[in-house]
């Protein structure tokens, strides 16, 4: 199945320019960490900023699935559907 | 009789005075509003708002709030006018290049509008002012440039229970929300602990485009004028993301989270654990934009030892052998780098310690002293043992060394 990945343009050059992606992932029991691990094997520079050394969510960066934050629906263990939606946001602090 | 229509527009229903005739002209299409109207002008004058940082969406929210009448405006800020602020704070004029921001904002706002008391506190807002300050609002502005100012205002703003009207800016993209209002989601609920000094990149060291902060500031007085009128539907709940490039404005959900350490209520998960400032102390810690030391990364790092720019200039006159390494981006090499200076961007330090050779005394800079210490942590993490950062970076290697470097 297939998730699609919207990241913000400071780590789409990571990703070889692309702000969209999409995930081919396989079909029974995946999660959002499944999704990720899977997008930092294939860009490996990108991978440090997706999550920490332990595979585990930074605090100051937040993944939507679909219009939800994951860390209320189970953080990196939410499962996923054929055709979410994963959205990064992390924080910024310019001003 | 004629004074009778005269007093309509110059006194709320109870009877008070509220608006002189020359300023039911200067709010006449305020007034024009029913959303407005004399009421809602006299609620604007009423309010005391505080904006955190007069730099660039300080700028654009307090022009606007400031035309738009709020009676008083309070404004923090320790820095003062650069030549590289005029970009995007409009604010200042280059005739301010060094005066104190606020000393420049408070001149331009009386112009902009005199029946406006400006209240300036030209210092940093610490854990130790944060409280008092806040308190004397009714609403916060964020507009501050670091994530130490970020967590020390939304805390702020949680214990004194004021709300929070969030922007801020990086590169191409904004955002911007309502925290700290009951019930509502506060930044830690969205955020939960700032990044490590280094990971990612402050205003000083990033680049941005200078109307950015313009399109994010606009958001946030608007937001500001709404909930000082109590109309519409505030970003309560909601991050607003900008993106300037593909022009794209979405919102997404923020809960309140029980366990959130600031907001929180479910104590058994660690809901509202931050009763005082002193209790997060090390997240308010982080080094300012224009700071020279890297107290937050040093604290992390003890081991990391810094040389001065004399230091260096003294190990280059006597041919002392060793690698002298800048970890800033290629877009600020090009501007003006160090003699015998090869660039490593802190991103890549990792990956192209392989290739040091540990015997060698390594000499890291950067802009500012922060991300050198950042990539020297990293090498001694990778077993490096003779690294040196240099204090205050190339800004300060310019000031005391070689002014003939630009300055950015």
């Amino acid at each position: 199945m297939s998730i699609s990945i919207t990241l913000p343009t400071v780590l789409a050059k990571l990703a070889g320019g692309n702000k969209a992606l999409t995930e081919e992932v396989s079909a029974d029991g995946t999660t959002v960490g499944a999704v990720v691990e899977s997008l930092a094997q294939r860009y490996p520079a990108l991978a440090p900023r997706l999550r920490d050394e332990l595979g585990k969510p930074y605090p100051f960066v937040v993944y939507y699935l679909n219009d939800e934050n994951i860390q209320l629906s189970g953080g990196f263990d939410a499962s996923v559907r054929d055709g979410d939606e994963v959205t990064l946001v992390p924080a910024i602090a310019g001003g | 009789m004629g004074s009778l229509t005269a007093d309509r527009f110059t006194q709320t229903s109870d009877g008070a005075p509220l608006l002189a005739p020359d300023e039911v002209l200067r709010y006449s299409r305020h007034l024009l509003l029913d959303e407005v109207g004399i009421e809602g002008q006299g609620r604007i004058k009423a309010a005391r708002v505080l904006l955190i940082g007069a730099g660039g969406l300080g700028s654009p929210t307090a022009l606007y709030l400031a035309a738009a009448g709020v009676g008083t405006i309070g404004l923090i800020d320790f820095d003062r006018v650069d030549e590289s602020n005029l970009q995007r704070q409009l604010l200042h004029g280059t005739r301010d290049v060094g005066r104190p921001k606020v000393e420049s904002a408070r001149d331009r706002l009386r112009d902009v509008n005199p029946h406006v008391t400006v209240e300036v506190f030209n210092t940093r807002f610490t854990p130790d002012n944060a409280l008092d300050i806040v308190r004397g609002f009714d609403i916060v502005v964020d507009g501050s440039d670091n994530f130490a100012t970020r967590y020390l205002t939304n805390d702020a703003c949680v214990l004194a229970g004021k709300r929070n009207v969030y922007g801020s800016i990086f590169r191409f993209e904004g955002q911007a929300s309502v925290f700290g209002t009951d019930g509502g989601p506060c930044y830690r609920c969205l955020f939960r602990e700032p990044p490590p000094a280094g990971l990612v990149p402050n205003c000083a060291e990033a680049g941005v485009l200078g109307v950015l902060p313009g399109l994010i500031g606009t958001i946030q007085a608007t937001e500001t004028l709404k909930l000082i009128l109590g109309i519409g539907e505030p970003l309560i709940g909601r991050l607003l993301l900008v993106e300037s490039l593909a022009m794209t404005f979405r919102t997404i959900k923020v809960r309140q989270d029980p366990s959130c350490p600031a907001c929180g209520t479910d104590v058994s998960r660690g809901g509202g654990t931050i009763r005082s400032l002193a209790d997060r102390a090390h997240d308010y810690a982080e080094v300012a934009c224009d700071a020279r030391t890297g107290s937050r990364s040093a604290k992390a790092a003890p081991s990391v030892r810094e040389i001065t720019p004399a230091e260096l200039a003294e190990k280059v006159r006597l041919g002392d052998d060793f690698d002298l390494i800048d970890v800033r981006e290629p877009l600020e090499w090009q501007l003006g780098q160090l003699a015998g200076a090869r660039l490593v961007p802190l991103g890549t330090i990792a990956a192209a310690a392989r290739e040091l050779d540990p015997t060698r005394e390594i000499v890291l800079y950067c802009k500012g002293g922060v991300r050198s210490l950042a990539a020297a942590e990293q090498l001694i993490e990778a077993g490096f043992s003779k690294v040196a950062s240099l204090n205050g970076g190339i800004m300060r290697w310019r000031d005391e060394i070689d002014p003939t470097l630009p300055r950015y």
